[in-house]
């Protein structure tokens, strides 16, 4: 797709106002982490990462973000071959409700779920007379905010590989009498891993940040609901330096993750 | 620097302006910065105040109180300004743009806010304490978390919260839903949600006041008739209004 070829034109000097264009948009990024690294106060910084509240929110984050991935790899990739190969009537609805959470705000999304799923909400409330169980205010209910959130970079990532991908090789598998199942397994699969792999981090990376539905629906309490993101905001009311330091962590760990993973196996895209 | 952050803060705070009013009459305006949990309260100051005063038209700039300083500390035009608490007003004094001095005008309350029917029969903060029940607090650091905490080591009542919300809306919103039994929040915020939350009192002993002041400034271009609304706000009837809204007279 993307083999490369000796062009006869000179291509290494790009247009001047383009590369302006793109220094301008990469300051859009670069600038905030600035004023981010400028605030930070270094001399301290290991006293105010070594605390209680950041280690549990620290533990939180990769339990709740690593588990909401797990379930949008189990849920994301079916729904995500379903849309891409069965027609079915009312499929641009289906796409268009899996793509919502991508631009409803978040505290909406945890609102919602806080409707459906909480002690009094339509699901929730019969779910809570028959088992006892609460999801609002346990890590359960972070967990499902994020997934919430976070599957659909999942079904989107994936559902454009199996679109794109050759069919006829999966034709070919087929005809030599290899089972649906099978073919799933050892040609659709792993012909859409370098999909399926980036898939899988950006919906991790959304789900370590995520903030307002996880506030909105599961609350926030130091050990059980308080993510990053979360001891980040409310420390930001109190206790600046903390929260700045935190959310240096969130900003090295994510970018050695995104740049790592890049390196690894986005080069194959 | 700070020329950038005066002509973004001063553009702001007139745009803010200019939705208020409408163009083409000839009153005279002020601006009166007051802090969001006045929002309501303000709003019927606003029309008592234009009702007896056709000549002038009051513009309300509403924000978080440390918001409305740094507007204020940045040049922004305003000719009031009312605060949710002593702190941001005593930093707008010390910096010498007050004209005159500030004065409390309300004290707001701390209520135990519970969904309407109160299901978990929640009767005051020894019950917050009981593990059994949904509870929530403002978190640590914001007012309304400090001073709930403050009420409850008064009370001898150690809590169990299971939420320590980021602001009292937001508190607020998950008892009205019936998600969380009790909160503690001010009680000009039940009396903006009576019918959806009920309030049950706080006794004195344990209760905290939060002083609101309000004072005329220097920096707004109508200190004359800011004058005369912060007198209005501080008379008899502009504190009829603010009982109505759930504040005590200081």
């Amino acid at each position: 797709m993307s083999s490369k070829r000796t062009s006869p034109v000179r291509v290494n000097r790009p247009p001047v106002l383009l590369v302006f264009l793109a220094a301008l948009g990469m300051a859009f990024f670069v600038i905030p982490l600035v004023g981010l690294v400028a605030k930070t106060p270094w001399t301290n910084l290991l006293d105010l990462l070594s605390s209680e509240i950041v280690a549990d929110a620290v533990r939180l984050s990769l339990v709740s973000s690593l588990a909401a991935t797990a379930i949008a790899l189990v849920l994301g990739v079916p729904l995500a071959w379903v849309l891409a190969r069965v027609e079915f009537p009312g499929k641009a609805i289906l796409r268009g409700l899996v793509l919502l959470p991508l631009v409803l705000p978040p505290v909406v999304g945890g609102a919602a779920l806080l409707f459906a799923l909480g002690r009094r909400g339509v699901i929730g409330e019969p779910l809570h007379e028959l088992t006892g169980l609460v999801l609002p205010f346990s890590t359960w209910g972070v967990v499902i905010a994020a997934t919430f959130v976070a599957m659909p970079f999942l079904v989107i990532t994936v559902e454009g590989a199996l679109h794109n991908l050759d069919d006829r090789y999966e034709g070919a598998a087929a005809t030599l009498g290899a089972s649906r199942w099978t073919v799933l397994r050892r040609v659709t699969l792993p012909m859409i891993a370098p999909s399926l792999i980036s898939g899988v981090v950006l919906t991790w990376a959304r789900a370590l940040g995520e903030f307002g539905a996880t506030v909105t629906f599961a609350g926030n309490l130091q050990g059980r609901t308080q993510t990053l993101p979360l001891a980040i905001f409310v420390a930001l009311e109190s206790d600046r330096d903390t929260a700045v330091a935190v959310s240096l962590v969130m900003v090295v760990v994510s970018l050695s993750v995104l740049v790592l993973l890049r390196d690894r196996w986005w080069r194959s895209l | 620097m700070n020329r950038l952050m005066l002509l973004i803060v001063t553009t702001a705070v007139s745009l803010g302006a200019c939705g208020g009013g409408d163009a083409s009459d000839d009153r005279r305006e002020v601006l009166v910065s007051s802090a969001s949990s006045l929002t309501e309260a303000f709003l019927e100051l606003e029309a008592a105040f234009e009702d007896a005063h056709p000549d002038i038209d009051v513009v309300i700039n509403l924000g978080g109180s440390s918001m409305l300083r740094e507007q204020i500390l940045a040049g922004a035009p305003v000719d009031v300004f009312a605060s949710a608490n002593s702190a941001n007003m005593a930093i707008v004094v010390e910096q010498g743009v007050v004209a005159g001095t500030a004065a409390i005008f309300a004290i707001n309350r701390l209520e135990i806010a519970v969904p309407i029917g109160n299901p978990a029969d929640v009767t005051g903060l020894e019950d917050f304490a009981d593990s059994g029940l949904l509870i929530g607090l403002c978190a640590q650091g914001v007012p309304c978390g400090d001073f709930a905490r403050h009420a409850l080591s008064s009370a001898g009542v150690e809590p169990i919260p299971d939420t320590n919300e980021p602001d009292v809306r937001a508190l607020l919103t998950k008892i009205e839903v019936g998600e969380l039994d009790a909160g503690i929040v001010y009680a000009t915020d039940v009396a903006a949600r009576a019918g959806i939350v009920i309030g049950i009192e706080i006794p004195d002993a344990f209760n905290v006041a939060a002083e609101y002041p309000i004072a005329v400034l220097t920096g707004g271009e109508n200190r004359k008739d800011g004058e005369t609304f912060a007198a209005f706000v501080l008379s008899d009837d502009g504190r009829a209004i603010l009982v109505k809204h759930g504040f005590s007279a200081p």
